[in-house]
């Protein structure tokens, strides 16, 4: 039970240092990681899985705004017009995850990773 | 403006259904909708995620979707994972990091597909917070 608790902690830790470690590189959320990795390594379901990712990305966009914002780099005026709109759709989003099949988030998930990844590759 | 609001909404939907904090969306919003440069977009787009994902985990939270120690280990590991990215970006060709993380990815989709379709319509049962380990 300690063996297996300790490993649940090292994949934790390993799926929030590769969520930062694409943060920190690609400007982006880590919720790109952080859902697929929690469902594959963690056993967590998609719905648990998406909830959580954005607890952590709570935080993670906290800081990182903090430390772009000491340099000046942060609008808030453009960063409302467009997040204000978001929250409006976000409880649209949450609504609609609700009535759709874990099986069908998943696929939706793969569908997006595939599109980002080859926007990556082909230096997009 | 007015397709800066639109491609808001469109982030914040793409947020709520998955799960990511919309980012991808939002940096060309503020781009090209709003003429701010790369780097000012891509730190105001960090700004916009906050009420976003807070508001999104609320909901889920409702919901009974959020494991909330878990999300908060996530949240302060990567903010250590983040700073290393920073220094990693400024020590490794750019190019060879879109090529690792993007074959990475796709590794993950295929993994994603493959256990959807293992599993059926039913991926969700039997797991939890309290799913550490599952071996099929």
């Amino acid at each position: 039970m300690a063996r297996m608790a300790g490993r649940r902690t090292l994949r934790l830790a390993a799926i929030g240092t590769a969520a930062g470690l694409f943060s920190g590189l690609f400007g982006v959320g880590g919720g790109i990681l952080i859902v697929p990795l929690l469902v594959l390594w963690c056993g967590f379901g998609e719905r648990l899985a998406t909830g959580t990712s954005l607890a952590a990305i709570v935080i993670i966009a906290a800081v990182a705004t903090a430390a772009h914002g000491a340099y000046g780099n942060v609008h808030i005026r453009e960063g409302l017009l467009v997040g204000l709109p978001a929250v409006a759709g976000v409880l649209i989003g949450t609504e609609l995850q609700a009535r759709i099949s874990a099986r069908s988030i998943s696929l939706l998930f793969a569908a997006v990773l595939g599109a980002v990844a080859v926007a990556m590759l082909a230096g997009l | 403006m007015i397709e800066a609001i639109l491609i808001g909404l469109a982030a914040g939907v793409v947020a709520g259904l998955l799960g990511v904090g919309g980012g991808t969306l939002f940096v060309p919003a503020l781009t090209i909708g709003l003429g701010l440069s790369q780097l000012d977009a891509e730190a105001t787009s960090l700004l916009a995620i906050i009420p976003v994902a807070l508001v999104g985990a609320v909901r889920q939270r409702a919901h009974g979707n959020v494991d909330v120690r878990t999300g908060a280990v996530l949240g302060v590991v990567a903010v250590a994972g983040a700073l290393a990215g920073v220094a990693i970006a400024n020590a490794v060709p750019q190019r060879a990091l879109e090529v690792g993380f993007g074959l990475f990815l796709l590794f993950v989709a295929w993994r994603l597909v493959a256990r959807a379709l293992r599993l059926g319509g039913d991926s969700e049962a039997g797991a939890g917070a309290g799913a550490g380990e599952r071996h099929h």
